[in-house]
């Protein structure tokens, strides 16, 4: 363990301001995408199941 | 081996190979992605010039590594779409444009925050973050490309054109920004990086720097089955799969 | 009918029939007869070879306006603010490269042309480059004295200009092509082709900067040239593959 205790990890070693607005900016990016692709998945569903209503409701 | 290249053509089979092949990958991406982070944050040792600082790299060359594979990924899905004409390739390159410009700007904003402890300045014109940031525009032209276009066919073929073109010359700008960057500034900006890394220093990076690339593929998988059924949303497979 | 496999003559009655496949021309002959064509096209329109040129010399002219007319600081920037004038006035004249032929239909004829079309396109983009990107090499000089250049510098910049124009066209016109049918291609355009553009514009204005310097410029004039060999070589085929699709498809 290279620190201490927590608020040492937190504090970064007086690096904090640049080290943990890395790794946010990294986590939200990879969980941005993550819930932008499902987001997606869930529209498309939909957008096809809406169609297919329409579809067999016009036949 | 040809019969698997042709069977990658048929946007069905890719779908179904994509859904069995994802939830390995999002599992080892978890995986690595915590391990790595628990292991760089809170294990690796302090680094002796630049303290805790230096934490920033396991965030920083792992999206710098993936900004350009992912551009020399989109490279050869042009390539397989402009000469075997398969569908798919597109599609793919197609998803990984947007995560690839991501990784860039992240590479770029992580790259500049690290600057600020060791150069003393948010950005300098840094040989690697001034042709980083030309490849992020590179990025942006393709997908503004993309966008710009109607017909996806169209888009699609005219987009690879530009990735190949845009591939060609990124060993080109890299190398004239180099020469011009010695030209211009002389090495009083070099990193500060101990000679050679410790194995407890490289090794969360090497996981990091794994549990990023299974993150990549995971992602471009998921998203790739969102991009087959929404072209081939017209298919009677598609349509019963809605059901 | 006895048809004549030698070259330029041609009767009136033989030149409709050219584009019929079979007919043997000489690719020598192809390409003076397009060169003659976008001359003698660029003849008719006239106005728009100066374009350009005043652009060139408005963007100068801003300059000392906004930063600052002492002679010093002007001639520190000058071989850098040169070439990006003249890369933008490079860059605006491309739009118009392909534009009006493929408004007219001219483009479509090209393609179905059966001489080799990456020919034809290197043919329109050696035209360009000799009605924008030449004048623009001899014209930066005259606009380098109001930035007070330095004396060595003057050669070195028209040489490098000449030679960093061509590669210039010879990219934009990849970028031109792709966004031909595009109803809003302006913008866009410079985005694409900006980036790519950089290389040129680092070994151009080093060149100039070395001369200047004292130093010899023959390593970034070489690099300019090795550039320019590349693009000779592999533009003209992107440039046809991006004409095909942005027109058929």
């Amino acid at each position: 363990m290279a620190f201490d205790s927590f608020s040492a990890l937190l504090a970064m070693g007086g690096y904090a301001k640049y080290v943990w607005p890395a790794w946010g900016l990294a986590a939200l990016l990879l969980l941005g995408f993550v819930c932008w692709a499902r987001h997606e998945r869930r529209q498309l569903f939909e957008q096809l199941r809406r169609r297919r209503r329409r579809e067999a409701r016009a036949a | 081996m040809w019969t698997f290249i042709h069977k990658l053509g048929s946007p069905k089979w890719c779908y179904t190979l994509c859904g069995r092949l994802q939830p390995g990958f999002w599992a080892a991406a978890a995986l690595l992605l915590c391990v790595g982070s628990v292991w760089a944050l809170g294990y690796s040792p302090r680094d002796y010039q630049m303290g805790d600082s230096y934490r920033i790299i396991y965030v920083h060359v792992p999206s710098a590594i993936l900004a350009q594979s992912i551009f020399i990924a989109m490279a050869v899905a042009s390539a397989v779409l402009l000469v075997w004409k398969i569908k798919v390739a597109d599609m793919a390159a197609r998803v990984m444009a947007p995560f690839g410009a991501a990784m860039t700007f992240l590479a770029l904003f992580s790259g500049s925050l690290w600057g600020v402890p060791t150069w003393g300045t948010w950005w300098t014109w840094d040989a690697r973050l001034t042709s980083m940031l030309i490849q992020l525009f590179l990025y942006l032209g393709v997908i503004a490309l993309r966008g710009a276009f109607g017909s996806a066919d169209q888009g699609a073929k005219a987009v690879a054109v530009l990735t190949l073109v845009g591939v060609v010359n990124i060993p080109i700008i890299k190398y004239s920004v180099v020469w011009w960057n010695t030209l211009h500034q002389p090495a009083t900006f070099t990193l500060t990086q101990p000679p050679a890394m410790v194995a407890s220093m490289w090794m969360p990076l090497l996981v990091m720097v794994l549990g990023f690339y299974c993150f990549f593929i995971a992602l471009t998988l998921y998203r790739l089955r969102n991009e087959i059924l929404r072209r081939e949303s017209r298919t009677r497979w598609v349509q019963e799969l809605a059901d | 009918m006895p048809r004549s496999t030698t070259g330029m003559k041609f009767t009136d009655e033989e030149r409709s029939l050219a584009p019929v496949a079979g007919t043997t021309i000489g690719l020598s002959a192809v390409w003076r007869a397009q060169v003659k064509r976008e001359l003698a096209l660029a003849r008719r329109r006239g106005g728009d070879l100066l374009n350009p040129l005043l652009f060139l010399a408005l963007v100068v002219v801003l300059f000392p306006l906004g930063i600052s007319p002492q002679p010093d600081l002007l001639a520190e920037i000058a071989p850098g603010l040169l070439w990006v004038a003249a890369l933008l006035a490079m860059l605006l004249s491309l739009d118009a490269l392909f534009r009006t032929d493929f408004a007219d239909g001219s483009l479509e004829q090209l393609l179905l042309s059966p001489q080799p079309l990456p020919l034809l396109c290197l043919a329109k983009v050696f035209v360009h480059w000799l009605l924008t990107g030449m004048p623009l090499a001899l014209c930066a000089p005259l606009m380098g004295v109001l930035l007070s250049l330095p004396g060595t510098g003057y050669l070195t910049l028209a040489a490098s200009l000449a030679l960093g124009t061509a590669s210039l066209s010879l990219i934009g016109a990849i970028g031109a092509a792709l966004t031909v049918g595009l109803p809003r291609g302006g913008v866009l355009l410079s985005l694409l082709v900006l980036p790519l553009y950089i290389p040129v514009l680092i070994f151009g204005a080093g060149a100039v900067q070395a001369a200047i310097q004292g130093g010899g410029t023959a390593p970034a004039l070489a690099l300019l040239g090795a550039l320019l060999a590349l693009a000779v070589a592999a533009a003209p085929f992107a440039i046809a593959g991006a004409l095909r699709i942005s027109v058929n498809g």
